[in-house]
């Protein structure tokens, strides 16, 4: 099986927010939750760079191991899930993600924060079945069952963002690296993976 | 004339594209080291080296600008939040089960050598009210509240290793559901009982000579004998010196925790996290052992939080000063009152 990962090359991403509303509209975010952003650093200095970063889908999950429900699962693409039957809205995964991936509707109420949401890898969930309504109404939609890599990075119009098997988009960004003779390095990766791209 | 002009135009327009497009065309040309050496012509801004590594060699988070209206969404990357888990994982829930488990191991040691401390002589026919009705309720509001604060709270730390596997994962999750808002909500009678026992149990809390003479004889754990004390003993201040800087850490820390993002950023909520857990672990260990001599552990003191009428012999042991003071305050008003 393939080991499902993001890659942003930040040195093609024009910060369009493209993957962003992409990713609101495929899956219906929740008002307030955003799976997917894209932060400017160096803003309007030599060496802006954006990168747009979502759930890393973790080796190791931080989020999974720490959650007091064992709410997390991972599917056989390696893509880090959980369900929102058992999720009690502790914040345990939020206090644990390095991304800021896991995002709560009500933040507010005395701490009672709903049901985590994040990036699902356009994987939807375990309930219901794939590309239930059920299931679209929980998680979003279900494009990997579909045979589809997740939206944003589908649609992303400088090919910045690389959704695929590890090895292959770690294979074009080494090439692209190659030939343009610079590359920011692979945003995240060492955290989430415990290896960055080396070129 | 006109004609040789065009001509020059369109000679000057051939020439500038050209060496426009040699100016784009040369970065990707060149070799790396040729290009930093370049001329400002051919500078390429888009190759200025920015990396993660850099960046967070400098500082704990990357953080950046962003169009969202979410201002947290900000934070790029941070790694600590596999220090946190790590912490969480493999250090929490040992710090949990040497403190809790341990403290009811030396306490049932402590039963199973000492057995109950009896008082002397049996039991008598006059009590003494040692502590008024609304200091009982102050007593119970804490007490009850800090009792489901320390089970929700030890849940979330344990009740995965524990629970868990007997309820399985419906069960548990919808206990879970129950308990999480309970320890949010509940901490609010907790932190106005601690606040109550601050202010009207101040002024007998203060430490003095006698508890040091207290401690010097071991409360007479030992050797079974009676230091004099007032109306507290010197353990008795210590738990209520413990209750009051402990809740109002613990108050501070769950407030903030309560209102993400209201204090401090995700590192600091980390930190208070930390700081939350590790002070509720040392409470529940001390509190076991309060709970202990409070009830099983010593005859006649459950009474002061039950009834409030202790037995007369008891307190004359355990708080000879108190006892005396009392009786000499009840004999001057009424001196030969009821009876």
């Amino acid at each position: 099986m393939a080991r499902m990962k993001f890659l942003c090359d930040a040195d093609r991403c024009i910060e369009c927010n493209a993957c962003v509303t992409a990713c609101k509209n495929a899956n219906e975010v929740p008002w307030g939750i955003n799976r997917r952003r894209v932060v400017t650093i160096n803003d309007g200095k030599p060496g802006e760079r954006s990168v747009s970063m979502a759930c890393m889908h973790c080796n190791d999950a931080p989020c999974a191991a720490v959650c007091p429900v064992e709410c997390f699962y991972t599917t056989a693409d390696h893509v880090v899930l959980h369900s929102k039957d058992l999720c009690i809205g502790c914040g345990y995964c939020f206090y644990a993600c390095p991304f800021g991936a896991p995002q709560y509707p009500k933040t507010t109420n005395f701490g009672s924060r709903g049901k985590m949401d994040k990036c699902t890898y356009c994987s939807g969930g375990p309930d219901g079945a794939d590309g239930s309504a059920a299931e679209f109404a929980k998680y979003g939609s279900n494009r990997m069952a579909e045979g589809k890599l997740p939206l944003c990075a589908e649609m992303c119009s400088t090919k910045s963002l690389l959704a695929g098997d590890g090895e292959i988009i770690a294979q074009i960004y080494r090439e692209r690296v190659l030939k343009r003779g610079y590359g920011s390095g692979s945003w995240g990766w060492q955290t989430a993976y415990q290896e960055a791209i080396n070129v | 004339m006109f004609k040789f002009q065009i001509v020059k135009r369109l000679l000057l327009a051939a020439a500038l594209s050209f060496s426009v497009h040699a100016v784009m065309a040369q970065p990707a040309a060149a070799p790396a080291s040729v290009r930093q050496e370049a001329p400002v012509s051919g500078f390429n801004p888009d190759a200025v080296e920015v990396h993660q590594d850099d960046l967070l060699a400098n500082q704990r988070l990357i953080t950046g600008r962003i169009t969202l209206p979410d201002t947290r969404a900000r934070t790029l990357i941070q790694p600590d939040g596999r220090m946190w888990r790590d912490y969480q994982r493999s250090v929490v829930p040992w710090i949990a089960a040497v403190l809790v488990l341990g403290t009811l191991a030396a306490l049932a040691l402590f039963y199973a050598i000492k057995g109950r401390i009896m008082i002397e002589g049996g039991r008598g026919l006059a009590t003494i009210l040692r502590f008024s009705s609304f200091e009982r309720f102050m007593h119970w509001l804490t007490a009850a509240s800090w009792c489901v604060l320390a089970l929700s709270g030890l849940n979330m730390v344990a009740g995965r290793f524990v629970l868990l596997p007997l309820l399985g994962n419906d069960n548990f999750s919808a206990l879970s559901r129950l308990l999480k808002p309970a320890h949010n909500f509940v901490a609010f009678p907790f932190m106005l009982g601690v606040l109550l026992m601050f202010l009207v149990w101040l002024r007998a809390n203060i430490p003095n000579q006698v508890d040091v003479n207290w401690f010097k004889s071991g409360g007479g754990f030992l050797d079974g004998s009676h230091p004099p004390a007032g109306k507290f003993n010197g353990g008795q201040k210590m738990v209520f010196w413990v209750v009051v800087l402990a809740g109002a850490a613990m108050s501070a820390t769950g407030l903030s925790l309560m209102f993400p993002f209201a204090v401090t950023n995700i590192f600091g909520m980390q930190i208070i996290q930390v700081i939350h857990g590790g002070i509720a672990l040392l409470m529940i260990a001390m509190m076991l052992s309060h709970i202990y001599i409070g009830s099983v552990g010593m005859e006649g003191a459950f009474d002061a939080m039950n009834s409030g009428d202790v037995d007369l012999t008891w307190a004359k042991d355990h708080h000879s000063l108190w006892v005396a003071e009392e009786l000499a305050k009840a004999e001057k008003p009424q001196p030969s009152a009821a009876e």
